[in-house]
């Protein structure tokens, strides 16, 4: 599949996104926008305590207020969820016990929020306060009360995993060093609240959801399993959602309560979460504490390398085994590593719940192991882009020990560029004093090959409906969460048919109307929907030059489709694209076909291999990035100055969109390196707002020059891979090589804040003094 | 809560509502007006969303009461297109991606378009210090810089 790229709107064309018009003017609507005059006003009970059992709950003076319409508790749902089907551990109202603080205890809908407000306050709860165990630590000390009764020590998931022989490896190296790192639990931070609008369904005795998801269809199916109703009593529709990296690709505890309190009221709740409820529901990228161990020769060549993660992974389960099988998955598929171990523990706390952040489990573990490579490679002499290239993978097709397929591997080409465009050679190492350069490389799957709910379908299906009018409609679940999909799907779809991208209309993430998707997650999207857009346009195209050959009395296979015509191969003689659809239509009616992908099986693990569905995937996304930073002496902050980033795409089905999606990934990479962390005291949330959560602000942000690498993957859609996960985790290891350089301080704990640059200048000092005196 | 009524000036209408003494100007534009590109984001002042123009000024919606802005010219991010024609501010973060899930767009929008009618060709660091209160999470800002100063420029040409 060759693109033309010669047309705007066209595969490889800069073309801005089909519902960008609605955004700059207002009129996008997102779930607190929509109408819904009567709506009544949901607000939910939140637990004071991070650890307690619930005693007794109370809710008779609240239901007998005045204007309340419904009052639920974990009496009424009493079906547990959870992303996973192995693990579905949370109730979306308490039963029984409380886990963290805010865990939702009760919910009210009443006629407006001053009284749902005093029907909450008269709600009474009596707990049983236990211990909270608020640190991996604490929860995994012997004898800690046990969070969940099945894990009595509080560990979710173990993981132990050795490909190749790592003893033997590090006793063939030059060089072991073991380092520890850590970093601090982070939040997407979304701008748009979380929100759920639920309308009871008198008809079906369901309820319909507009909700703010990245996953409309496993939301159908907790709020279905948890109100105990069939699949076919609820209706989910995900409108212009504001931003998701990860917060919403799993069903969350509001959206079920919404859909329960519009069920018992048999009306429409309205339930907007706050900023504070918002970050409450976290389900970010666990605190990680990371013990990196690598063994080198001489040249820089990898013999070995072993890792320890530990994750406080909070309440719940979610994602969580996923996300510890993530530590080590994607050791592979980057470098040619001929032994790797892998050991890590998921730990339930008594904080909110972790989940899926951008980079799912890989971003802690890449950077650890960047920043290792390049303080070993530094001690050998050796340049952080020389043991880099050193260490790439030697041939592709690529095998992984963990069983994962590389077909395209534009590594290398990111490296020569980024190397060229930062002007690396010329500048590292003469940098002015307080400034640094630094690199690393990085990389993400393009979606997970093995869906979590395996059902044996298809993992992508889209529709597309031809009527009179020659407009084409293209039906898909993918949910658009601002990074583009539907404009990506369409521009597929457009490129097959040779038809102007106007023409295409796109009706998304409606389970009424579109066919099912799983979701906006594993940057699975492009690959997945993109290539089931190609399947129904080639389905599409081909009904259309059946009907273009018959009318021209041509031979089928001398029919081509370009530019909105189907002609005759070498000839003028054929049809434009209005022509066609009536001589289509003649005798059919209005068209429709389909299109599916399934990644074959060959990609998706080995079952020999356990764990081996994590990670594994169609192809990876590369990225190399070179990041400019300075220090400030006095203060310890860290700025970064600017950043170049290599990134290989496969191919840049939309170069604006490829480029817009790298800077936001390379840009979360610099906010989880210097100023953003979650805090807690005693299981208090201390960030729950944007102040204190450090979102960077423009002010900080440096340039972010992107430079797109093609290496044309064989299975992607138009040979396209993921674009906005694999760029995000270098970011850190390479500002910390910028500040080693700029400070001469290697610093361990991410984020580099300036409260530890300073301690770390004043060692570095207080060393300095010493050495001075004793030489003097 | 006494309600009084209040005549807001948005958008170049004289609108007449029934509001609350402590009411905020973001719950007068989005729950009585429908007015609802003007976004909330956040619990009070950290974000931006619901950046307006109050006589040509950006300012917090969501920090400002109704019955501060009467007899002031309120304008929302509705009010920029004039006969169904993007204004320069809409079209550059349209054409330059400087909208992706668009959620913080109308802030920004106002922001910038308040920021190039005091100075019409910002350098970026002007720019960075108009946009410094308007949070966005998924552009790392780089094109949405753009987008303002391709914004300026077409304005510059256009007069």
């Amino acid at each position: 599949m060759i693109p033309r790229m010669n047309r705007p709107g066209g595969v490889g064309m800069r073309t801005p996104l089909i519902d960008g018009i609605d955004k700059v003017t207002g009129r996008a609507m997102y779930t607190a926008d929509i109408a819904a005059p009567g709506a009544l006003v949901g607000l939910i009970l939140r637990s004071p305590h991070p650890h307690a059992r619930i005693v007794s709950i109370d809710t008779l003076a609240a239901r007998s207020l005045d204007g309340v319409h419904a009052v639920c508790t974990g009496d009424d749902t009493p079906i547990p969820f959870g992303v996973l089907p192995i693990a579905e551990n949370e109730y979306p109202l308490a039963r029984g016990k409380v886990r963290y603080r805010g865990d939702p205890v009760a919910a009210v809908a009443a006629v407006d929020e001053a009284t749902a407000r005093r029907a909450l306050a008269l709600i009474e709860v009596e707990y049983e306060v236990l211990l909270a165990l608020t640190t991996a630590k604490a929860a995994m000390k012997p004898g800690a009360v046990a969070i969940h009764d099945d894990k009595p020590n509080n560990v979710l998931r173990e993981v132990h995993a050795e490909f190749g022989d790592s003893a033997a490896g590090f006793a063939d190296a030059d060089l072991v060093h073991e380092k520890t790192f850590t970093f601090a639990e982070v939040n997407h931070a979304h701008i748009e609240p979380n929100a759920t609008l639920a309308a009871y369904d008198p008809e079906r005795d369901g309820v319909t959801l507009h909700t703010t998801t990245q996953v409309p269809y496993y939301v159908h199916l907790k709020v279905a399993a948890c109100l105990q109703i069939a699949e076919s009593q609820v209706r989910v529709i995900k409108p212009f959602l504001g931003g998701g990296f990860g917060a919403r690709t799993e069903c969350l505890h509001f959206e079920i309560i919404a859909a329960l309190l519009a069920r018992t009221a048999r009306g429409t709740v309205r339930l907007l979460q706050t900023r504070e409820e918002t970050f409450l529901a976290h389900r970010g990228r666990p605190w990680t504490l990371v013990k990196m161990k690598l063994g080198l020769k001489r040249d820089g060549r990898i013999t070995a390398l072993a890792l320890e993660a530990t994750q406080a992974g909070g309440a719940y389960a979610g994602y969580g085994i996923i996300t510890i099988l993530y530590t080590g998955a994607l050791m592979h598929g980057i470098y040619d590593i001929p032994a790797i171990k892998h050991d890590a523990w998921r730990v339930y706390t008594n904080t909110p719940p972790c989940g899926a952040q951008r980079g799912h489990g890989t971003v802690d573990t890449r950077a650890a192991f960047e920043a290792l490579l390049t303080d070993m490679a530094a001690e050998l002499g050796l340049d952080a882009f020389a043991v880099r290239h050193k260490n790439l993978l030697p041939n592709i097709p690529y095998r992984t020990m963990y069983a994962q397929q590389v077909l395209s591997y534009g590594l290398p080409e990111c490296l020569e560029k980024v190397k060229a465009a930062s002007g690396w050679a010329e500048r590292k190492g003469r940098m002015p004093p307080g400034r640094g350069l630094g690199m690393a490389c990085s990389h993400f799957v393009s979606g997970t090959s093995t869906p979590k709910h395996w059902t044996g379908e298809p993992h992508a299906t889209v529709n597309l409906r031809l009527d009179f009018d020659g407009g084409v409609t293209l039906f898909t679940g993918a949910a658009d969460i601002g990074q583009g999909s539907s404009t990506m799907a369409a521009q597929c779809a457009a490129e097959v048919l040779g038809i102007a991208l106007a023409r295409i209309r796109v009706v998304a993430a409606d389970s009424a109307v579109t066919p099912k998707d799983n979701g906006s997650y594993s940057s699975r999207v492009t690959f997945m929907v993109g290539r089931a857009s190609i399947a129904a346009a080639q389905e599409l195209r081909a009904v259309m030059a059946k009907a273009a050959a018959k009318r021209l009395e041509a031979d089928i296979g001398d029919i081509e489709a370009s530019d909105e015509s189907f002609h005759v191969r070498g000839s003028d003689h054929g049809l434009n694209w209005i022509d066609t659809v009536r001589a289509a239509m003649v005798d059919s009616g209005a068209i429709t076909v389909k299109g599916t992908y399934t990644c074959p099986p060959e990609f998706q693990g080995d079952k020999r291999i356990r764990g081996s569905a994590i990670g594994a995937t169609m192809g990876f996304c590369y990225a190399a990035q070179v990041v400019e930073a300075s220090v400030d002496e006095l203060t310890g902050r860290v700025t970064a100055h600017k950043v170049w980033v290599a990134v290989d795409v496969g191919r840049a089905l939309n170069p604006l969109a490829v480029e817009g999606q790298t800077q936001g990934g390379v840009w979360m990479g610099m906010g989880q390196a210097l100023s953003e962390q979650t805090s807690y005291d005693d299981g208090r949330m201390l960030h729950g707002n944007l102040l204190d959560y450090r979102v960077p602000t423009v002010v900080e942000s440096p340039d972010i020059e992107v430079i797109i690498v093609e290496s044309i993957d064989p299975n992607g859609p138009f040979g396209a891979k993921e674009a906005s996960e694999g760029m995000l985790a270098g970011f850190l290891p390479a500002v910390r090589e910028a500040v080693v350089e700029a400070a001469g301080v290697q610093c361990h704990e991410f984020p580099l804040s300036p409260d530890r640059i300073v301690e770390l200048l004043d060692k570095r000092d207080a060393v300095a003094a010493r050495t001075a005196k004793v030489s003097a | 809560m006494p309600k009084r009524l209040l005549t807001l000036n948005v958008n170049g209408r004289e609108r007449t509502v029934a509001a609350a003494d402590g009411a905020l100007l973001i719950e007068v534009l989005r729950d009585a007006l429908q007015l609802t590109g003007t976004k909330r984001g956040c619990d009070g002042g950290e974000c931006g969303a619901c950046t307006v123009l109050v006589d040509d000024r950006p300012r917090l919606a969501c920090s400002t009461l109704a019955a501060q802005v009467e007899g002031k010219s309120i304008e929302t991010v509705e009010g920029l297109a004039r006969h169904g024609r993007l204004s320069p501010v809409q079209q550059a973060f349209h054409d330059k991606l400087g909208a992706q899930c668009g959620f913080c767009t109308p802030g920004m929008v106002m922001a910038s378009e308040g920021l190039l009618r005091r100075n019409p060709n910002p350098t970026v660091e002007e720019i960075k210090a108009a946009l410094a209160g308007n949070l966005c999470r998924c552009t790392g800002y780089v094109k949405i810089i753009e987008s303002v100063q391709a914004a300026a420029a077409a304005a510059g040409s256009a007069r």
